[in-house]
Order: C-alpha cells, then structure tokens, then sequence
C-alpha cells in the first residue's frame, strides 16, 4: 500500500503491463481453445507416461487436437467410482478415459461408453494377446481399446527352489509352492487384504481349474448363479485357507496388500510370491538405493503363475488399462483417432520401458530393448495368452465385495463351508435381500 | 461474578422488554407500533433470510432429497431400471442382522466408551487448564488443543502406521506388555481394532470437550465454592455438591455435541481397516452402499436410518436430560 502510494507513476506503469499480460493470455487462450479441440484424458496415476503420450500424440496430430490429461485416484475402486458418478451425470468432459478391465461391463452396460467404430476395433486389436483382448469386451463386443496388460507370475528364491530340489522349467502346483514353504520354514508372498486383490487371486485359482466364478456372466442380478460350492470353488478355499491357518504369509497377512507382499518376499524368510511385475523394477531400484542387499535381485527368478492341478495349465489374473470414449463426449471422432496414436505397438514399449507396464500387443514385444530392463517379458507375454478375466458382468463390484467380506481374514476360510456361504451372500445380495 | 449494579441493569432491561412485549399485544392494532413491528419483521427477514434459505438449500432439501430416493429401487449404472419399491430398502436394512445391526451395535459401543472416557479425562483437562499450573497456563492450553486441531484423516493415517504390524512401532516398544508381541496384527481382530479406533478418536476429541467444561467450570461462582469451602467441606464435597451440580448444563451439552459426533464416526474405520475385522459402523455403510455400490435407494435409506438416530439422541437429550443448549447466554437470563 506504502509503494503505491508513495510512487503512482510506477504503479500505473506496473498496471498496464498487468493489463496487457493479461490481454495477451486471454487472447491467446481463446484462440487456442477455438482452433484446436481438447480431449480430456482421465488417467490413472502412474509414473508420468501417460501424460508423455499425451503430449506426443498432441505433437503428431499436429493441431487436430490437444490432449489434456487429468488424474484419477490411486486406487482401482474409486476411481470405478468417480468415472461412475461422472457418467451418470452425461458428463460430456469424458472424451478418454483409463479404465480397469473387470469395471468395463458395469460402465458398458447402461451405454454410458461410445461404440468403437468398426475400423478403429479392427486397428487397434490387430494383435493384441488373448487375454488382454477378452477383458475388452462385453455381449461379444469391443467397447473398449486394449492399452497395456498386466499379469501376475510366480516369483521365487533361487536359494530356496535349490535346496527344496525344484524344477523352475517346468510347471509348479500351489501344493508344492505350499509344502517348500512348509518345510524350510518361509513365508509366502500372497494377498490377505480385504481388497481387490483377494478377488484376483480367488478368481485365478478357480479359472486354473477350467471353472468360472459365474456360471452365467451376461444374467440379470437377479438370475446371475455363482460356481463357488463346487468341487474348484472348494479346492481353491482349500488352498487359501491352508495358507492362512498354517501362518504360511506371516502375521501380518490381513494387511497385506501387494506392496507389503513384495516387501516380505525381499526379506529373508521369503520364498515364493504371486505378484504383478512392478515388483521387478521396485526391487532393482531398493537394491540401487540400498534398501535391500544387492544380491537379493540375482537370487529371484520368476516363472508361470502356479498350478492347482498338476495337469491343467494355470490361468493367471489380468489386470492392465483400456480406453474407452465417454458416450456424451462431443470429439468422439478425434478421441478414437487420439486413441489409435497411444495404442500404437512402438508406444505401448516405450510404456513399458519407462513406467513397467506390460504390453497389450504382441508386436510391441519385438523390440530388443525390452530384454535389458524385463527379461521376463517373454514370460509375461506368455501369461498374458493364458490369462483370464475377472467375472465379466455389471454387478462386479457386488460379487467382488462380497468375496473379499467372506474370503477375509484367510485364516478364517474353510473348504467346507467358505464356499457355500460365499455362494449364498453373492445371491442374496444381488436379489438386494441383504445388505453388503 | 454478578455485581449489583450490573444486575439491576439487567433487571431493568429485561422489564423494559416484557413491558415492550405486553405493550405490542395490547396495541396489536395501533399504527404507530404495528409499522415498527412490520419494518422490524421487515428487517429480521433481511438479516436472516438469506443464511435461511442457504440453510433450507444446502440442509432441507438433501434431507428432503434422500427421503424421496430412499423409496426407490435406484441403482446409478442402471438409469433405466428405477422403480418404486416404498418402504421394502428399509424393511431390507432392518430386517439384516449381519451387516446393518451388527454396525449399528459398533456405533452404538463406539458412542458409549468414547463419550464416557472423554468425559473422564476432558474433565480432568478442565481442572488442570482452570486451576493448576497457572504459570504455564497458555503453554498447557495449547498443548491440550493440539489433537483437536488436526485433520481427523491425519491423524487415523498417524495411528494407523503407529500400530500397523508392517511399519508401526508400538509392537517393538511395549513388547514388554503382556498380549502384546511383533506379531500382533492390531487391524485383524475386532477387539484390538475397535480398542485402536477408539483410543485415536478419543485422544483427537477430549480436548473438545475439556473445552466445554472448562467454560462450564468458569461458570461456577468462586463465592459458592469459598462458602462450601468455610462450612468445611472436602474436596469431594466441593465437587459432588457444589461444582458439578452448578455445570450440570455444560456437561449435558459437551455430552450430547459429543454424542452426536461420536455416532457419526467414519474417517478412522474407514482409514484403519476399512470396515474388515467387524469394524464397520453406520456412517461407513451407508457410505459404500451408496458411493461405493452406487445404490442411491439403498444407501439413502441407510442414510435416513442414520439421520432419525441422531435425531432420537437429541430428542432423548433434550426432553428427558433436559440439555438447554442455549445455557449461558441472555435467553437463561429470564429465568
């Protein structure tokens, strides 16, 4: 106040370049926003590259459109819930938008998604690997772009399969994996969290029996059976449960999310862990900072999801991101197009490289660069082909919930009676008789 | 304390009111008193009426709002499949002994054991910030403040890491506890979850009401507590006869302000466990019925059931504890 005072000249001199800043902004701004059209992309947090392929997808449309990316929450369910919320409220701000594969019916369902016109599907799915392909549908049809694909392994102490006289090459049952652990005394990296994830690992251990948690995916809520009290169904509680009472994942396993799971596989009772692949590359970097000895990362290996029966192959989870186009949108046309550029096999492994995460086309596999940082890609490209989706339905989020209500603690789950009465809730709460 | 002159004055306000009062009566028809009336009318609704309608806008109407949806079958990924269902998401919550009672039974444990031993302790907070220490008497003030001044999700996060089994430190500190161990997962049972809840929201809210009882302390009038003091009471005496007899209002409101907040709990389940291990209570249900399964009709009925709680604790303070809440203030004066 005292400056002004004291020195007009200076202050009408400071105000008018105010004014013509401030012109110049505005006029610049308007001219932007009239000339190129922005597609708002609502992306999931990861470690900035996606807000890269924004920009150099905005770089090669070369004025047709910009790209503007704009965050989600850090966890799959809210963001199913903010994206939800947004397109039930004809939200026309939805122009692209990273969804996870298991929420895509509930959001296709009520057409809340614009189609995929017909030569953008044929495009972009070209040779994207089976599973990540099959978590991109709904009634048979593509409602989304598959963008990059995830999967969990098997990873293992090479010091612990030595001296228990296992055979990495070939296939590995649950049994084997449990009885090692057993017998040497370790904790096995799994996912006790009432989470997301303990619907992930329930579903592969059922899907690796040739079994579906839904005998019937497409059903009204209503009418929609669940395959849980079924000889799989039991064999996989059997499973979680010997894991959970024998304290085979330690006692810190009803907090145990994938993160903490990696942390106790890096620590000297580990032994074995099923875990997506941003393990690898979490690992190396404790290494490189010293959290973790450095010999730790010569003695993992990794190898296929594990077995339940010694002779059907296993199917391991999917997760990963497609991109969908909100069905209020008003640059529907621009946002495939916009699309098409990040999917593109040479951006999925620049993707990879730099934020560790796998893929959803096989070409982008190719690249030899890919060896040095992921030599298990080939195992993760492997995966992917056998890998099977969650139950594909609009009520996802119920049958979801309710298994992680039964399913935890896991040392509380029996193969008698987890099952059935997993069963039972799942039904219950669809015909909207129970609360969840 | 009340001087004489000041009460007078008083006195003769409050005469000179009830005489404006029976003088509006009486001349309810003449001129010159029905236009001050009016333009007086004219004038409250002016101060007033805007916080009213802001209030009827952002309170009235979601209330009204969420009656309405709870009487649908409404699912908000399924616009189409809307239907009139009346009473049947009520009949649904009410009639589920697993999930809604079972939460309505943690609330209602929650409520009882945090109101009671803030209660305890915030009371002897308000003695020591009203009589000891005096010398480090701001000091000790803001100390006590501190808790209630941080962010209630803050603080669920800070408890949380205390005693995670992964990253807290309260296993390897108080090893020597008997129970307590490095294996003792704290988030997996109900009795250990719900004792951490509860000790985080009562360590964050005693200092509120430490502060509503310090003003009732301050109430208290010193000459009552130096007569009892001349006629030989104890200590106790003091306590039980003359102090907390004379601060019966202030507790009474510290107590239901308390409740109500108590039964609303929902920021340290949901950081802490989420509602795993039993935990779950009433706000936190209706909070993933509605946000989380996106059934508007379901979770506003939750949302309902929740309010009408609220609603019977205060009816229930009111009436029965008799609690005026505006104790302290002029309109007591009259009394």
């Amino acid at each position: 106040m005292g400056q002004s005072q004291g020195s007009p000249r200076r202050g009408r001199t400071v105000r008018a370049a105010g004014t013509a800043l401030a012109a110049a902004i505005l006029l610049s701004g308007c001219s932007d926003s009239e000339d190129v059209p922005v597609l708002t992309w609502y992306i999931n947090p990861d470690d900035g590259g996606q807000a890269t392929l924004a920009q150099l997808c905005t770089e090669e449309a070369e004025g047709a459109y910009t790209i503007q990316t704009s965050l989600l929450p850090a966890d799959a369910p809210s963001q199913r819930e903010q994206l939800a919320r947004r397109l039930a409220a004809n939200d026309s701000s939805l122009d692209i938008m990273s969804l996870d594969p298991p929420f895509i019916p509930e959001l296709a369902e009520p057409g809340f998604l614009a189609p995929v016109p017909e030569d953008v599907a044929e495009r972009t799915t070209e040779d994207t690997l089976e599973g990540a392909l099959a978590g991109a549908m709904w009634n048979d049809e593509l409602v989304t772009v598959p963008f990059w694909a995830n999967t969990q392994l098997l990873w293992y102490r090479e010091s612990v399969v030595e001296e228990a006289g296992l055979d990495m090459d070939e296939p590995v049952t649950w049994d084997q994996v449990i009885e090692t652990a057993l017998e040497q005394d370790k904790l096995l990296g799994v996912q006790g969290i009432r989470a997301e994830s303990m619907t992930v690992w329930l579903n592969a251990l059922v899907e690796s029996q040739g079994e579906s948690i839904l005998a019937n995916p497409e059903a009204p809520a209503a009418d929609l059976q669940t395959n849980l009290d079924t000889e799989p169904g039991s064999r996989a509680a059997e499973i979680i449960g010997m894991i959970g009472s024998e304290g085979l994942a330690g006692p810190g396993v009803a907090s145990m999310d994938e993160n903490q799971s990696m942390l106790l596989f890096q620590r000297d009772q580990g032994s074995f862990m099923v875990n997506w692949p941003f393990v690898w590359a979490a690992t190396n970097a404790a290494a490189e900072e010293g959290a973790v000895e450095s010999e730790l990362v010569d003695d993992i290996g990794w190898a296929q999801y594990p077995r339940v029966d010694e002779d059907t192959a296993s199917a391991p989870p999917l997760g990963g991101i497609n991109l969908a186009v909100g069905a209020d949108s008003e640059n529907q046309e621009l946002a495939f197009e916009a699309i098409e550029c990040i999917v593109a096999p040479e951006n999925q492994t620049e993707y990879f490289i730099t934020n560790g995460n796998p893929p959803s086309s096989e070409a982008a596999y190719e690249d030899p660069a890919l060896e040095d940082d992921f030599p298990m890609a080939d195992a993760i490209r492997e995966a992917l082909e056998n890998a099977a989706p969650r139950p594909q339905t609009p009520f996802y989020n119920e049958i979801s919930t309710a298994i992680q209500q039964e399913f935890t603690p896991i040392s509380g789950v029996n193969a008698e009676q987890t099952p059935t009465q997993t069963d039972a809730f799942i039904v219950e709460v669809l015909r909207g008789e129970r609360l969840l | 304390m009340t001087t004489a002159p000041e009460t007078s004055r008083r006195q003769k306000r409050e005469a000179a009111a009830s005489h404006g009062r029976t003088a509006d009566r009486k001349n309810g028809s003449g001129k010159k008193r029905t236009n001050r009336a009016k333009s007086e009318a004219r004038l409250g609704w002016l101060i007033a009426g805007p916080a009213f309608f802001i209030m009827l806008a952002v309170t009235a109407y979601p209330i009204a709002q969420a009656i309405y949806d709870s009487l649908f079958s409404f699912r908000l990924t399924s616009p189409d499949d809307r239907s009139f269902v009346f009473l049947q998401n009520y009949m649904t919550i009410l009639s589920d002994t697993g999930v809604f009672w079972s939460a309505l039974g943690v609330t209602v444990l929650v409520t009882v054991v945090t109101v009671a031993v803030e209660l305890v302790l915030g009371f002897g907070l308000a003695l020591v910030m009203h009589k000891a220490l005096l010398r480090i008497r701001g000091a000790l003030r803001t100390a006590i403040l501190v808790p209630y001044g941080i962010i209630t999700v803050v603080s669920a996060f800070a408890w949380y890491y205390m005693f995670d089994i992964n990253s807290g430190f309260v296993n390897s500190w108080f090893g020597w506890v008997p129970g307590i161990d490095s294996d003792l997962d704290w988030f997996a049972n109900f009795g250990t979850a719900i004792t951490v809840i509860m000790a985080s929201e009562i360590w964050k809210t005693t200092p509120f009401i430490a502060l509503l009882l310090l003003a009732g302390l301050a109430q208290v009038p010193d000459e009552l507590v130096e007569a009892s003091k001349v006629d030989g009471a104890s200590w106790r005496q003091q306590m039980t006869r003359v102090i907390l007899p004379n601060m019966k209002a202030a507790i009474m409101v510290a107590v239901l302000f308390r409740a109500l907040d108590a039964f609303r709990i929902f920021d340290n389940v949901f950081i802490m466990t989420n509602g795993a291990a039993g935990t779950e209570v009433l706000s936190l249900l209706a909070y993933r019925t509605s946000i989380g399964r996106l059934e508007i009709g379901l979770g506003s009925a939750v949302s309902v059931i929740l309010f009408a709680c609220v609603l019977l604790i205060c009816v229930i303070a009111i009436k029965f504890f008799k609690v005026d809440l505006a104790s302290g203030t002029d309109a007591k004066g009259g009394k």
